[in-house]
């Protein structure tokens, strides 16, 4: 199975979050990650919703989330065409001895310390979910203390934007 | 209070006030409910209302599937109201049936007061929250001034579109605040857009389809009637030529009478339609979701078919089986196009021969008729009460059924000739609908005859209602098919679990208890028995002759009745019995 993002364009009101996540879990999809924030009009959220499904289970999955009444669009984004990010941070074991190491490897992934101890930094780092992956087995040896990760947040590439009305990103808001 | 159609735009009056007002303007004549704590304030100016009659029920899930029976029955929206937490959480049941069968009701909740919310309140329950995936959407009010435009929303959802079940949960506080009424309100809903008009070019291929086709089939469901395209459907089936099957929700959406009528498909259908979908080239699927009940094991279902799906909820079409014509649009509009699309073909030469295929489902019709025995230990015959309350009540007659055995052979042994003349709970199954459902529709239609038709099981779950009947005036009918047991559950034991009968006898055959003639008598209803089928037409008709007091005849009837013809649950429309050890068979090359 593979990876879709959607963008979901929702009005701001209380509980949309629930009926997004509940509409998930009781149709039986899943969500590999979720991300709610406010957009440029204060009315509209948007939620970046990252499923693990395929082909029919897809079109279902829009379909649902349509119905949802304060769903007001859903674009999926193709990573070949979005910006996709996400941000961890991570509070990483360190001594005298691993510290520069550390450090260095933290340069490497454009990462930033963020908070420092005697016996541990904190790194944030953004970026996608491959490089996060691979930051993480780089300072994994040193020993991880804490982890946390967002979900993922999209944006299409290009001048225009979701809430224009001629999208050139692939709408799965499919009226069959 | 005097509430004036069109009161001053700046009138002050309080949330509850506004609450009232607002569904006069919706128009809704009738709210079926129980007053409480929280929903108090509103009861006050609903006391002085003169264009909203409320009926008081005796259980909210009487409110609930009141509402249902007087919108399915008017087509209207019907309403309901109950206080907060158990008040609210009785009406879950209704709602999810609701839900379940697209029926456009409002349910109206009193909450706690805003402070109060999540704090463990007394009677505090948080419907929205637990009503979220069985309603179409729903709506805690927090400031007085929403009132009317939230109401208004409330009516809208619940009737455009796939109807549904719609709640409003309004907290004390905001019912007993000032605010200011005006109508009308101004509706935002930016992410609600049903499509009704169907997409031209799918229509046309359903046309032509249907003139390409050797064995299509018209598969029709509840939408047909929500949409009130009956008489839309009948001059597209006559003009195509092709067979009708009408789903257990779309009963009456096309006259029983009619000869291109093959009856019910699914679990208990009649051979014929079932037949017609497994052996069709062609289904064109109007306002029906293809159910588990309908399709039976969905692998082997129609293997031969060509899909055209139309629908008004786009997330139907291809949720089930894959639909090779996707149309999304209100029934009434696709069945009007196809007709026009249809009529085209036609006047280009093209034209189906279903002669053969008529041959073929004439030859199951008539060696597979749906029938009954009569029962070996000479009691009486469940179906035969059933038939002949159709035959003696007639067509015109609204029948509202309970969920079990009763209610197959209500579906199956009437004929429905008219729309929205048979109301049932299709998909959830809600034992006990009957009587409360009856009693909305009979609110909502006075001059027409309503019979509820229940079984013993379902009417000891709901029966208190006729109490609210016998009060308010409402004189409904009530058939209890009392076989003495659970009566569906008891036909699986005697099927799939060795006629080990665990916990099916309800005893109302041996001990008779509940007596259901002194119950009817208590609760302030003429009670009638009859145990003989020599009986049964007095009986009927005797009941017939009552006006002006609720009825309940105690049929006594045979446990070992049992439905057919049946797809067991799972297996396969191709492995239907006609009747217990009796599979169809059909020549090898028939198909």
């Amino acid at each position: 199975m593979s990876k879709h993002t959607l963008s979901v364009l929702v009005e701001n009101k209380p509980g949309v979050l629930a009926r997004v996540s509940g509409l998930f879990s009781r149709r039986g999809f899943n969500i590999h990650s979720l991300a709610v924030g406010p957009t440029e009009h204060p009315d509209i959220s948007r939620m970046t919703v990252v499923v693990t499904v395929e082909g029919l289970a897809l079109e279902q999955v829009t379909k649902q989330l349509n119905k949802l009444v304060n769903v007001i669009k859903i674009v999926e984004l193709d990573t070949s065409v979005s910006v996709q990010r996400e941000l961890m941070l991570c509070k990483v074991r360190t001594d005298p001895q691993t510290r520069s190491h550390v450090l260095e490897t933290v340069e490497l992934f454009r990462a930033h310390v963020v908070d420092v101890s005697t016996d541990s930094i904190t790194v944030e780092a953004t970026g996608t979910a491959e490089k996060l992956e691979a930051l993480v087995r780089v300072l994994e040896p040193f020993g991880i203390k804490e982890l946390v990760q967002s979900g993922m947040v999209a944006i299409g590439r290009g001048p225009r934007s979701i809430a224009a009305p001629s999208v050139a990103l692939r709408s799965v808001e499919r009226s069959a | 209070m005097n509430a004036p159609a069109t009161p001053p735009a700046h009138e002050s009056v309080t949330g509850a006030q506004s609450l009232v007002r607002s569904l006069e303007a919706v128009g809704a004549e009738v709210v079926f409910g129980i007053p409480g704590g929280a929903i108090l304030p509103a009861y006050d100016p609903l006391y002085d209302a003169e264009h909203v009659r409320h009926i008081l029920v005796r259980h909210e899930q009487g409110a609930g599937h009141a509402a249902e029976g007087y919108a399915q029955a008017t087509g209207k929206v019907g309403v309901c109201m109950a206080t907060s937490g158990p008040g609210a959480t009785n009406l879950v049941t209704p709602i999810a049936d609701a839900y379940m069968d697209s029926v456009p009701i409002v349910a109206i909740t009193g909450q706690v007061g805003t402070p109060m919310i999540g704090t463990d309140a007394f009677q505090e329950a948080d419907i929205c929250g637990i009503t979220l995936p069985i309603t179409k959407h729903n709506f805690l009010v927090k400031h007085a001034e929403e009132i009317p435009q939230i109401i208004a929303e409330a009516f809208h959802l619940a009737s455009t579109g796939r109807p549904g079940p719609v709640l409003v949960d309004l907290p004390k506080d905001i019912l007993q605040a000032r605010t200011r009424f005006s109508w009308p309100p101004q509706l935002a809903l930016p992410g609600y857009r049903p499509t009704v008009h169907p997409h031209g070019k799918q229509v046309r291929e359903a046309a032509r389809l249907l003139t390409t086709a050797k064995r299509p089939v018209l598969y029709v469901g509840g939408g047909v009637l929500k949409s009130r395209a009956s008489a839309e459907l009948k001059v597209l089936a006559e003009l195509s030529g092709a067979p009708v099957i009408t789903t257990l929700m779309a009963r009456g959406a096309f006259p029983d009478s009619h000869p291109q009528h093959l009856g019910m498909p699914g679990m208990h259908g009649s051979v014929a339609a079932v037949t017609s979908l497994q052996k069709a080239d062609l289904i064109i699927a109007l306002g029906a979701r293809f159910d588990d009940r309908v399709t039976g094991n969905l692998d082997s279902f129609a293997p031969y078919a060509t899909i055209v799906h139309a629908d008004i909820d786009p997330a139907e079409i291809s949720k089930n089986r894959t639909a090779d014509v996707p149309i999304v649009g209100d029934a009434r509009e696709v069945i009007a196009e196809l007709v026009v699309a249809l009529q085209a073909e036609h006047q280009a030469g093209h034209r189906a021969d279903l002669e053969p295929w008529w041959a073929l489902l004439n030859q199951t019709r008539e060696k597979y008729p749906l029938g009954y025995d009569e029962q070996a230990d000479g009691t009486l015959a469940p179906q035969y009460v059933i038939e002949r309350l159709g035959k003696i009540s007639g067509p015109e007659t609204i029948f509202a059924a309970g969920v079990g055995q009763h209610q197959m052979w209500a579906s199956q042994f009437i004929s429905y000739e008219n729309p929205n003349t048979w109301l049932n709970s299709g998909g959830a199954g809600t034992m006990g609908y009957a009587v409360p459902a009856a009693m909305g529709a009979k609110v909502g239609k006075p001059d027409t005859t309503v019979w509820a038709i229940d079984g013993d099981g379902c009417f000891q779950m709901t029966n208190q209602e006729l109490a609210t009947c016998a009060l308010e005036g409402i004189p409904i009918k009530v058939a209890v098919i009392n076989n003495g047991n659970l009566g569906m559950v008891r036909q699986w034991q005697t099927l799939f679990y060795e006629q080990r009968y665990s916990n099916t006898d309800l005893k109302t055959h041996k001990q008779r208890v509940p007596d259901f003639v002194k119950l009817a008598d208590a609760l302030g209803c003429v009670g009638l028995r009859c145990e003989t089928a020599g009986d049964v037409d007095a009986t009927i008709e005797k009941a017939m002759e009552i006006n002006d007091q609720p009825v309940v005849i105690d049929f006594v009837v045979g446990k070992d009745a049992m439905v057919w013809p049946m797809v067991a649950a799972g297996t396969s429309n191709d492995d239907i019995m006609a009747a217990r050890d009796v599979r169809p068979v059909w020549g090898e090359d028939q198909v």
